[in-house]
């Protein structure tokens, strides 16, 4: 381990320490209220990584859902990671042995950090990455393990800590609302999501299914495919146009 | 669940988190563009798949009996109030769960 770089690398992740070590501990909480201790959370932590990501796989375990509902839901969660990548192609090239942990490692939090990540003057950028990744990751383990721990330790009233979930998501979409600009047809997409779930969710319980997600994704994706047209760039097009 | 199932769904969950992570590199790493379409979902696919979580995590609520879904409803309210508001993290998911905590157990 390069330790200068490490050591460079340490006051960029101290945010991200912040926030991994309380959203760990409540992944930690949530997995434990749904009866699986320290070492499934650490597990997880280790080979998954992914905030969103495992905390749906929270309500995954809990309802014992089906091998290709968690694939479908874990690929639609972690879509926006596809996209992570391609901004990232140069910076990873060169990172030799390091780039599949530097790939495995690109949760949100550390794509941000390393897009904008500049390795000071003297450090190996590819062991700057590095550190970064490994450090980050190392928080997040920390984190479900603390949580999972307290949950053992102190028994306490856990219903309802699963809104946690719920919360993380609405907190996503309000980033991406805000993000989205002003316009009714920049926010078409998440009101296609809601309208189309929420369709679905009716549906399948009027037929007495559960299983929501593959219609409401159908749906969804056909909406999306064929108002391309008019949601493509809406900057480019210039129509309503207050921002250039 | 058997331990089994738990273990085969985490490392599913495990293999496809990391081929989204992959797939970008090994389809342009060496200096592909990526089609259009595949653009266009990446600006608009997000947005509404977090929308579709979020009703996805509220499918449960009855809304035409117990709480009808009050707590619920409240909750996502007081969230995004206060994400709109103070635009912090931690803030925002701990505020809103603690205080659905107290609803569910206390209250309703």
């Amino acid at each position: 381990m390069d330790r200068k770089a490490l050591a460079a690398a340490f006051p960029a992740t101290v945010p991200v320490l912040m926030g991994y070590l309380s959203i760990g501990m409540a992944f930690g909480l949530m997995l434990q209220a749904v009866g699986y201790g320290p070492l499934w959370a650490v597990f997880m932590s280790v080979i998954i990584y992914a905030g969103s990501g495992q905390y749906l796989g929270c309500t995954l375990l809990a309802t014992a859902a089906p091998l290709p509902q968690v694939a479908m839901l874990t690929l639609l969660l972690n879509f926006r990671h596809i996209f992570y990548g391609l901004s990232l192609l140069d910076k990873f090239r060169g990172t030799g042995w390091r780039k599949p942990y530097l790939i495995f490692a690109l949760t949100d939090e550390t794509y941000a950090l390393l897009t904008g990540a500049v390795p000071p003057a003297g450090v190996n950028a590819a062991n700057y990455y590095f550190s970064i990744a490994i450090l980050d990751h190392s928080y997040w383990i920390l984190g479900s393990l603390v949580g999972a721990t307290i949950g053992t330790l102190i028994t306490f009233n856990t219903e309802g800590i699963d809104f946690a979930m719920t919360a993380l998501f609405v907190v996503i979409a309000v980033d991406q609302w805000k993000a989205a600009g002003k316009g009714v047809r920049r926010h078409l997409p998440a009101m296609i999501g809601i309208g189309c779930t929420a369709a679905a969710v009716v549906v399948t319980r009027l037929l007495g299914s559960d299983n929501m997600i593959i219609p409401a994704l159908a749906a969804i994706c056909l909406l999306l495919l064929g108002l391309r047209r008019q949601l493509e760039a809406p900057e480019e097009t210039g129509e309503e146009g207050s921002g250039t | 669940m058997t331990t089994a199932q738990a273990v085969a769904s985490i490392l599913v969950m495990a293999g496809v988190t990391f081929l989204t992570r992959l797939l970008p590199f090994a389809l342009f790493g060496r200096g592909g563009q990526p089609p259009r379409v595949v653009t266009y979902l990446g600006q608009v696919l997000p947005p509404a798949v977090i929308a579709m979580l979020i009703v996805y995590c509220l499918r449960n609520v009855e809304l035409f009996s117990g709480s009808h879904g009050l707590p619920e409803f409240l909750c996502v309210a007081v969230v995004a109030i206060l994400h709109v508001w103070k635009g912090n993290n931690l803030l925002s998911i701990f505020g809103g769960t603690i205080l659905y905590m107290v609803l569910v157990q206390a209250v309703f």
